[in-house]
């Protein structure tokens, strides 16, 4: 069996199952599989761990709980009075990206975070959904959430600008904080594996390395979910109540 | 960089929307509605117990203070029950004291007068006497009976000496 050095090529997309409608290829992929596999697993916990709703909760139950505990105070911290209606999305988005960076870690397999076209189009929805909560909430008076208050008029002329690129700066920065993330530690990881695998017996030490790494991605891939959880939360605080 | 190779796109966004929803939908509709039913019910569970251990605690407190009240009032009117009992008693007694006294005392006095009767009697028997002795006496010494006159003088200034 020949083991692929090269640390990029586990990002690749490889066709499971070659699909095409009108010309657009949407081809079950490995990155689907891992999708599949992750939504799997957060369905069997929260709707098939929960199934009884014992009063005295088990294992999965339990742990069903803590997870929707943890977002729901993410929300409450963050996003303020009158967001918990968006639990589910948040809840959702929180779990989806934790799974599937913590599926990425487990070797051979693929991580969907790891592309940037992922993580774009998850920061895209949450950019566009906090954008149209923020104008069906205020009308026109979202518009003050890029007037900076008790600010010099003089100083506005420079502050409004500014503000007005980190807002639209916001979906680039949320899904490129993620993307180069998981990109840099699973290249870390690769790069040290490879390397482990062509100095015989030296070994021992990429490998060492390799084992701390692993521990750090760890708490990188749940961290970065948490992060990306949280500021979710704070574009909606900014939407729902401005300032 | 397979990240750049934009051909795989379309395939993962499509997947990745597909997914994205289906997860969103079970988890809006079943899995966290369930979840908080589940954390709902224990909190109410949990205050329903609080709410009935303080009402049961509240009522075992409103019983302890009625038997109290009960318990003082038994207590207030017992007293009052011995105080009324030992007034009556100690009125009794005085009353029967005061009688006792005044009979005694009347007994006393019916007793003195008595003897001040029997007394005035034995003197004025005595005088009788005296008088009668003093005669015969007088008579058996002299032969001559004495000057009545001058004997019952004599008899009832020795008489008057004597009773000083």
């Amino acid at each position: 069996m020949a083991i692929e050095l090269h640390p990029l090529h586990q990002f690749e997309i490889q066709r499971i199952i070659p699909l095409h409608i009108g010309g657009i290829d949407i081809s079950y992929t490995n990155s689907a599989l891992l999708m599949t596999i992750a939504v799997g697993l957060i369905v069997a916990l929260t709707v098939f761990g929960t199934r009884k709703a014992a009063l005295v909760p088990g294992r999965w139950q339990s742990l069903a709980e803590m997870s929707y505990e943890f977002v729901a105070d993410i929300i409450d911290t963050n996003a303020g009075h009158g967001a918990r209606q968006y639990l589910p999305f948040v809840f959702s988005l929180f779990m989806f990206i934790l799974f599937a960076n913590l599926l990425g870690l487990v070797p051979w397999s693929f991580t969907v975070t790891s592309h940037l076209v992922v993580t774009f189009a998850l920061a895209a929805v949450v950019f566009i959904g906090v954008t149209i909560i923020g104008i069906v909430r205020h009308g026109w008076h979202f518009l003050r959430l890029f007037v900076p208050e008790g600010v010099p008029p003089v100083l506005l002329v420079l502050l409004v600008p500014i503000e007005i690129l980190s807002y639209f700066i916001r979906p680039f920065t949320l899904s490129i904080r993620l993307f180069a993330n998981m990109l840099a530690g699973h290249t870390m990881l690769a790069i040290f594996g490879g390397f482990a695998a062509s100095v015989g017996l030296l070994a021992i030490f990429p490998l060492g390395i390799n084992i701390a790494l692993v521990g750090l991605e760890l708490l990188v891939a749940v961290l970065q979910a948490y992060v990306f959880a949280i500021l979710t939360c704070l574009y909606l605080r900014d939407a729902l109540h401005l300032h | 960089m397979p990240q750049l190779d934009v051909s795989t796109f379309s395939a993962q966004l499509f997947w990745l929307a597909v997914w994205f929803v289906i997860l969103y939908v079970l988890m809006a509709k079943i899995g966290l509605p369930r979840i908080a039913v589940a954390i709902e019910a224990r909190r109410q569970r949990r205050e329903d117990d609080l709410a009935r251990a303080q009402r049961l605690k509240s009522e075992a407190e409103a019983v302890s203070a009625d038997f109290q009240r009960t318990m003082s009032a038994a207590r207030a009117e017992a007293q009052a029950v011995i105080k009324e009992a030992s007034d009556r008693l100690a009125a009794e007694a005085a009353e029967r004291q005061r009688a006792l006294t005044t009979a005694l005392a009347e007994q006393i006095e019916t007793a003195e007068r008595r003897i001040a009767a029997s007394k005035d009697q034995a003197l004025t028997e005595m005088r009788g006497i005296a008088i009668d002795v003093g005669q015969s006496v007088v008579e058996k010494l002299t032969g001559s009976p004495p000057n009545a006159a001058k004997l019952t003088a004599a008899v009832d200034s020795v008489l008057a000496g004597q009773l000083r």
